[in-house]
């Protein structure tokens, strides 16, 4: 079993103050094993406070980080999924499901995580999943009207991914659960 | 000389302790054939050791320390003969007979406890008989010593309330007097010691009177430990023959431990109700004493017992203890001109902590004590002793720790004023911490009139303070400091839109005065302020009809504007193209096309003579790309303008693959998959196309550079973007051309001169299986898709 925490577009100082301080709570170091990060973190501070939650990092980046070496797309492999992250400013339309279906299926990866949007969303799709984990911080956005603070932990055992959104609605905190698993014949037809 | 005058002592010391040991074990052997003569005879030798001037009072204390022990088990022996039938007043007669003065008032000493404990006399009568007896030695230290004695044996024995010596001839107030009487001898006789020796010598003097103060003090605590002295008693007659013993000595070293003592021995609520008499013997102290320290030490007590119950609280109100210690404080530090800045300062932080805690609902008390201390630094421009800049900090930030809202501090009249005294980096240092109270307790600031003043306290951090050097600051710090502003920007906030356009007014203000290095910090959280704001004015704009409406969109796009036109003096060319796309799609939901468009105008031109970099350039183009896609607010002509110049920048992008993908993102300019959106079927054909000439001119380059051909993940992609288009239902894009485009990037793929490109193998993979899933959907789709063989 391993905890994949996923966020994105958290826009610190630029849109919001901080991450909001039950998420703060909730995110302790030493029980994640990776974060995967869409971007738009946007400041080394932040880099910092999520390096401190778990060193092993996957950054790709946002149109407002300050910090150039973050890759425009990455994949990874953790257990027996192939992961995919890219920010999504790239995806033209942005946060349209077809578009970054495209990008899935460029980067070969059963799960694909993008943001941009700042709207929590997470699709099964053709034997994979596209997930956005919205906004940490509920950062404004020109996109999504009303954002509430969002991220996903990602529980990911064998063939099977549980993905976990918390939500922060009204001061408080939302857990839902979505169940993914995936067919061994997937990537059989080479 | 030094090392043999501690070699001396040494010797001497050994000496007192070998001739002390010697009489004591005659003296045992005298108490164990219980020969009383003998007994005396001994002891008195054995302490004859004592009348040595030659130890240091540290030495001293060691002989002295051999000898009460002896002295304990002579005491027993005396015990021991008062039973056998010897008489105590005998006793107390015999041991006069001793040659020595010293020996024998120790000797008395010893009896005279026997005699208390036997009760034939009263004990006051012993008491003041052995007291009074005590004057015969004049000698400092051993005077000192002696006394402790006589302190140290009738402790137990004074005719305190509830005692058993207590009786119808003996009160507490015998107890006392005794008590006071000792007190004031010994400190006679500490204060004489500096006059002893030569002056030369003064330091050493005054370092071994420091070592014996205790003895001095104890007679303090041994007050406090009677149970007969209460309030009254003590308000009465302890504390003024106390403090009048502490003025009259006018010995500095004298005045500041025994004012310190009296403020440690006695209970806080005694202090509390006899305030003015021990706050008026300050003044009257030697201007040398350090009287601040007593003074910091009496506010700190009493702001703990103030803080231990609240039911303490009215007894400070009734006494009126603030007016009080203010009072003498002001005095104090008009007495003490030499005092250093440092030294008054500590003062008003100890009475700001003490009105923190005592009257947290009177600010007026607070800002009283800040403005105190704006009296006490006004003439003096910054300050440079760091002692005192560290007190500052602590002055002004414990009001924000107490009231844990930075709105209260902002109601502090001389707040700003104690912060104008500070040099610039601590001065910034203060900012920090008020920002970081305000993001702690998640403070909403909601009006202008506070914003401003709050900008006021935070000034260093906003803009280069006149006549300060520009300072070399560390790159990382300064970029802290400036998000830290920027987080606050968030901060200030209110529901009701006219006071948000003034708070934003305000904040527009002071940040542009911040110059090229603190905007990129500060504008990006402004503008999303702003945006914030225009969202929520969204759709209201033209509705009021006749009246003037300060917060409509419109004004705030203007102030948008002129915002974001001042990155371009930095320069910040991305981060404002950046910003205007966000006003343009901000525009484009309020409906004002002009504004809109004027946007995008400004996007472009900065893309044009601003943004060099190429990989900058990729970015910014599909940001207004997808941008311009979603806008929904213009008209053909304007749409039309627009959507040119981004399909002609995608084009003339300096890689090939960079502009292959911006061009073929372009085609969704012309196919909007919503229900009005703009559907040209034949625009989209023609960008796909212009992509796919780019990828083809793409992979001649590299035949021609690398002797083979790039890689065909260029063509697999259009070949995603015509499968998008051609499920979105454009009747331009056939399933013949998809046919066309599986067979030209399959062979591509067998061709020898082609890289092999794995990831691209899989793409292709990915994308067949894809088609295959979407012809076995069945359904509408299905049938679309069956005209493609794979």
């Amino acid at each position: 079993m391993v905890l994949v925490l996923a966020l994105g577009d958290l826009h610190i100082p630029h849109r919001a103050p901080d991450l909001p301080a039950k998420f703060k709570s909730m995110l302790v170091p030493g029980k994640i094993q990776h974060i995967i990060c869409t971007g738009n973190l946007c400041i080394k501070e932040v880099h910092d406070y999520l390096k401190s939650l778990c060193p092993d990092m996957h950054i790709t980046r946002g149109e407002y980080d300050e910090d150039a070496r973050y890759p425009e797309t990455k994949t990874l492999t953790i257990g027996q999924f192939k992961l995919g992250l890219c920010h999504g400013h790239q995806v033209i339309p942005w946060g349209d499901l077809d578009s970054l279906a495209m990008l899935q299926r460029q980067l070969d990866v059963d799960i694909l995580v993008t943001g941009h949007t700042h709207q929590f969303k997470a699709y099964k799709h053709e034997g994979g999943v596209v997930i956005n984990p919205g906004s940490a911080t509920g950062a404004h956005s020109s996109i999504t009207y009303d954002v509430n603070p969002s991220f996903v932990l990602m529980d990911i055992d064998g063939l099977r991914v549980v993905v976990y959104v918390y939500e922060l609605i009204d001061g408080e905190v939302k857990v839902d659960k979505i169940d993914f698993k995936k067919t061994a014949t997937t990537h059989s037809a080479h | 000389m030094i090392s043999d005058g501690i070699e001396d002592e040494e010797k001497w010391l050994a000496e007192g302790i070998a001739g002390l040991q010697q009489n004591a074990f005659y003296m045992h052997r005298a108490l164990d054939s219980n020969n009383l003569r003998d007994a005396l005879k001994y002891s008195a030798q054995m302490l004859s050791e004592l009348r040595t001037s030659r130890l240091t009072p540290h030495k001293y204390y060691e002989l002295y320390m051999r000898a009460f022990d002896e002295l304990r088990k002579l005491e027993m022996f005396f015990k021991e003969e008062t039973r056998r039938g010897c008489s105590v007043i005998d006793l107390y007669e015999l041991v006069q007979h001793a040659g020595n003065i010293l020996p024998r008032l120790y000797l008395l000493c010893t009896v005279g406890s026997v005699y208390i404990k036997s009760k034939e006399a009263p004990a006051k009568d012993v008491l003041k008989d052995l007291v009074e007896m005590c004057r015969g030695i004049q000698h400092p230290v051993r005077g000192l010593f002696l006394r402790s004695y006589l302190s140290q044996v009738s402790r137990d024995k004074l005719p305190d309330i509830g005692s058993e010596y207590e009786g119808d001839a003996d009160t507490v107030m015998d107890a006392v007097e005794f008590v006071l009487q000792n007190f004031t001898e010994m400190n006679k006789l500490w204060v004489r010691m500096q006059h002893q020796g030569p002056s030369r010598e003064r330091e050493k003097r005054e370092k071994e009177r420091s070592e014996l103060r205790d003895l001095v003090g104890k007679n303090l605590h041994v007050l406090s430990q009677i149970e007969g002295v209460d309030l009254d008693m003590y308000k009465d007659n302890v504390l003024p023959r106390v403090l009048e013993q502490v003025v009259n000595c006018k010995d500095e070293l004298a005045q500041y431990y025994l004012m310190d003592c009296i403020i440690q021995v006695f209970p806080d609520e005694y202090h509390l109700q006899t305030l003015e008499t021990l706050l008026g013997a300050c003044p009257q102290l030697q201007p040398t004493v350090d009287i601040k320290t007593v003074l910091s030490q009496l506010m700190d007590r009493l702001s703990n017992y103030a803080a231990s119950s609240a039911e303490v609280l009215p007894e400070f109100l009734q006494v009126e203890a603030f007016a009080k210690l203010s009072n003498a404080i002001g005095k104090v530090i008009e007495a003490q001109v030499d005092m250093p800045v440092v030294g008054a300062i500590t003062l008003y932080v100890s009475l700001l902590t003490f009105t923190l805690r005592v009257h947290p609902d009177r600010l007026d008390y607070v800002d009283q004590v800040l403005g105190a201390c704006v009296k006490k630094l006004s003439g003096k421009a910054k300050l440079e002793d760091n002692k005192a800049t560290k007190q500052i900090v602590a002055l002004l930030s414990a009001p924000l720790e107490k009231y844990n809202d930075i709105v209260i501090a902002l109601k502090l009249s001389n707040y700003p004023r104690v912060m104008d005294h500070l040099d610039t980096g601590t001065n910034k240092v203060m900012a920090v911490v008020i920002i970081q109270s305000i993001m702690k307790n998640n403070t909403c600031i909601s009006t202008a009139d506070k914003v401003e003043a709050l900008f006021e306290l935070i000034k260093g951090l906003i803009k280069d303070l006149d006549g300060t050097p520009v300072e070399e600051l560390d790159e990382e710090d300064f970029k802290e400091e400036q998000s830290s502003v920027a987080r606050l920007i968030h901060m200030l906030h209110n529901d009701d839109p006219e006071e948000m356009l003034k708070i934003i007014c305000t904040v527009k203000k002071h940040i542009l005065t911040g110059g090229p290095t603190r905007l990129p910090f500060t504008v990006p959280p402004l503008i999303f302020s702003a945006l914030k704001l225009v969202r929520r004015l969204q759709g209201q704009d033209g509705d009021v009809v006749g009246e003037e409406v300060p917060a409509t969109p419109k004004k705030i796009f203007q102030l948008l504007h002129q915002t974001i036109e001042a990155l371009l003096s930095v320069p910040a060319p991305e981060l404002a193209l950046r910003l205007y796309l966000q006003c343009a799609e901000a525009a484009n939901d309020c409906d004002l096309e002009p504004v809109a468009y004027e946007f995008f105008t400004q996007a472009f031109i900065l893309y044009e003579e601003e943004v060099a970099d190429s990989k900058a350039q990729v970015t910014a183009i599909h940001l207004i790309i997808g941008t311009l896609q979603r806008m929904n607010v213009f008209g053909v002509e304007n749409r039309d303008t627009l959507t040119h110049k981004a399909t002609g920048y995608s084009a003339k992008l300096l890689k090939k693959p960079d502009q292959c993908r911006a061009v073929y993102a372009c085609s969704h300019l012309f196919w909007v998959d919503d229900q009005d959106g703009v559907k040209d079927g034949e625009r989209v054909l023609l960008c796909l196309k212009r992509a796919l000439r780019i990828a083809n001119a793409a992979q001649q380059m590299a035949n021609v550079t690398r002797g083979s051909s790039g890689p065909v993940t260029l063509f697999v992609e259009i070949l995603n973007k015509y499968l998008y288009f051609f499920e979105k239902g454009n009747p331009q894009i056939t399933s013949a051309a998809i046919q066309g485009l599986v067979e030209l990037i399959t062979t591509e793929m067998q061709s020898d001169t082609t890289t092999s490109d794995p990831s691209a193998d899989a793409f292709f993979a990915s994308t067949l299986r894809y088609i295959q899933f979407q012809k076995q959907k069945g359904g509408t789709m299905g049938e679309k898709y069956e005209t493609i063989k794979v």
